[in-house]
């Protein structure tokens, strides 16, 4: 795969000619980083260590439409995924497109989740490794991943500490947009594929934290009745936060919306184990009934169930749980009792 | 299914009431207003479909009806919420939607040769009612086959035309019972379990299923086990509120077994060291 040098006086010239697509970037909202659709390169801000919403919305909206009906027909019109064309995410970080492809496996898993499964094809995931480590709970090296991370990615950009980005192709789809940027690119030097080893190694040694997960899966199944897990939720306030802003969470909620002209969809919506009503039944009986019981599912989802049949831990250390939580809620301490445990 | 979140839309052919009170239980019989979808149509006892009304919801039932039962499927569904009100609205030439069918099945094909017992509590006998309809229709596959089930009152018994008919048959054992006592009731009183008992089923060359109310399930395992039951020869089904019934949402899991795709049929061998089954 072909490896290029981009010239960091020509990022807007190539945000430009990314933007005859559809162009998502990180940009500034209230002071938050997300990324978000620009039409400018000017939106794009990035100066960023992550975003604080992970990319996951792109091709797993926050809400989306399944179907569209009209009360007292019976017809249902389909919803046109896709309509939104090839969408480009510029600058993610390793991490969040790792968490892509380890969410792949559950939209491909038996059967195939059409909206999902579109929005992938139609998107091309240009990653920005991190030289830096964006956040103090980074701790992606301890699950299986990199600043300087390869998987899920199509293009990988580097900051080689001089004036240039090292563009290096991952995959074909990452081939063929390096060849539409190609007029903005040069070429690489011999010596820049080593100095970014180099400095992969350096950014992995800026990691803060660390769990070493070896064993956690199996070793959880049997930790069902410890009381680690009244512990690790007793301040929870139940809020999601956790969640929502995990980029490799996915779960959702269906619901049937209905207007006054008769006109209705059905939508599915992001949805939180952390909540009470995620699983409870009509009956009123809830299997979850605390904040516990919804705790214990969220680590032994995460560390134990998704690897059991995936073959993979269902977190890229991203941090953004630690960062976020309201009441200072840390996955890798309770990582870290589940060691000691 | 090309898009497994657009259901099917089906037509009420007939609709009865099979017990009275706050939590009724209306049984539809249905088929598809597209003919052509039955052309790949293929269940089996023990799986489930996604029943509901756009613009109400969806919840998911298991199909009542057995695949030898042609030309229809069958739900019987208690009112419980939003969704199972508006579909007891419906009558016969009304319809609603489907998805499926989804889920795995009872493992009738394994279970050739073998005697079997079904136990059921309630509402807890529409998962069952395909089993013995299967069973009865290949019959020469089998051996023994009895039937035990319970409700409160003889009103809350489900089934009960069917029941009467195979009662009257010889081809399957029928043990009814109440939990309170009623004039002119011919059949016994007490609990599910405790008929069980008095039935005492051998656990030679058998398969016991169960389905009913967590209660009624925890002492019919207890009991089956006395009976020198293996947990390997014995099944029931689970159920946890579900969305998207295809292992996308995430929800109805029980430990790391997700109801909808793995189940909602499970072996007792599969599930008596995962806690959350039974929560």
């Amino acid at each position: 795969m072909a490896v290029k040098k981009l010239s960091k006086e020509k990022i807007a010239e190539v945000l430009q000619e990314l933007s005859k697509f559809r162009l998502i970037a990180p940009a500034l909202s209230d002071d938050v980083v997300i990324f978000k659709e620009i039409q400018d390169p000017e939106e794009a801000y990035l100066d960023y260590g992550n975003s604080t919403v992970p990319p996951k919305k792109v091709v797993f909206p926050q809400t989306e439409t399944l179907f569209r009906f009209q009360i007292g027909n019976p017809e249902l019109t389909e919803k046109d995924v896709g309509e939104e064309g090839t969408t480009v995410i510029f600058g993610l970080r390793p991490c969040d497109a790792r968490a892509m492809a380890i969410v792949d496996k559950l939209f491909r898993w038996d059967y195939d989740d059409p909206y999902y499964l579109k929005r992938r094809e139609l998107v091309t995931l240009v990653g920005m490794a991190c030289v830096e480590p964006p956040s103090i709970n980074c701790f992606c090296t301890s699950v299986g991943g990199s600043p300087f991370g390869k998987e899920g990615l199509d293009l990988l950009l580097t900051d080689m500490g001089d004036e240039h980005y090292l563009v290096q192709a991952l995959t074909e789809k990452g081939e063929k947009l390096q060849e539409t940027l190609a007029p903005h690119l040069g070429d690489a030097g011999d010596k820049d594929e080593s100095k970014v080893e180099e400095l992969a190694k350096e950014a992995e040694g800026k990691i803060l934290r660390s769990i070493n997960p070896e064993g956690i899966p199996e070793k959880l199944p049997g930790l069902w009745d410890h009381g680690l897990w009244k512990e690790a939720s007793a301040s929870c306030l139940g809020c999601g936060i956790c969640t929502f802003l995990c980029p490799t969470c996915h779960c959702f909620d269906i619901q049937d919306e209905v207007e006054e002209s008769g006109e209705g969809r059905r939508a599915r919506m992001w949805d939180s184990c952390m909540f009470s009503e995620y699983t409870v039944h009509a009956s009123g009986h809830n299997p979850r009934p605390t904040r516990k019981e919804r705790t214990r599912n969220r680590i032994n989802h995460k560390y134990s169930y998704y690897p059991d049949r995936f073959d993979v831990i269902a977190c890229v250390g991203c941090g953004r749980c630690i960062n976020l939580c309201p009441v200072n809620i840390d996955i890798l301490d309770i990582l870290e009792q589940v060691v000691e445990a | 299914m090309d898009n497994p979140y657009i259901p099917y839309q089906v037509n009420i052919l007939e609709a009865w009431y099979e017990t009275p009170g706050e939590r009724c239980i209306k049984t539809f019989k249905v088929t598809f207003a597209d003919d052509k979808v039955w052309d790949n149509w293929n269940h089996l006892p023990g799986q489930c479909a996604m029943v509901g009304i756009p613009g109400v919801g969806e919840s998911m039932f298991c199909i009542s009806s057995s695949p030898t039962e042609e030309g229809f499927l069958r739900f019987s569904i208690m009112i419980m919420g939003k969704t199972t009100t508006a579909l007891h609205e419906l009558e016969a030439g009304d319809s609603f939607y489907l998805r499926g069918p989804l889920g795995n099945n009872f493992p009738l094909d394994e279970w050739k040769g073998k005697n079997i017992v079904t136990i059921g509590g309630g509402i807890g006998q529409a998962p069952l009612r395909p089993v013995i309809q299967w069973v009865r229709d290949n019959r020469d596959d089998y051996g023994e086959l009895e039937l035990i089930y319970g409700a409160r009152s003889s009103a809350d018994h489900c089934f009960k035309v069917e029941f009467e008919d195979i009662d009257q048959s010889d081809d399957c054992a029928c043990h009814l019972s109440i939990d309170v006592e009623e004039e002119e009731w011919p059949h016994f009183v007490g609990f599910v379990p405790t008929l069980l008992m008095e039935v005492a089923p051998s656990p030679e060359n058998a398969i016991a299923v169960t389905c009913g109310p967590p209660i009624m399930i925890k002492f019919v395992l207890e009991n089956l086990e006395k009976l020198g039951f293996k947990p390997d020869q014995v099944y029931t089904t689970l159920e946890n509120r579900m969305k998207c019934g295809i292992g996308k949402c995430g929800r109805c899991n029980v430990g790391h077994l997700y109801v909808c795709k793995d189940g909602p049929v499970f072996s007792y061998e599969q599930l008596k060291d995962i806690p959350e089954a039974f929560a």
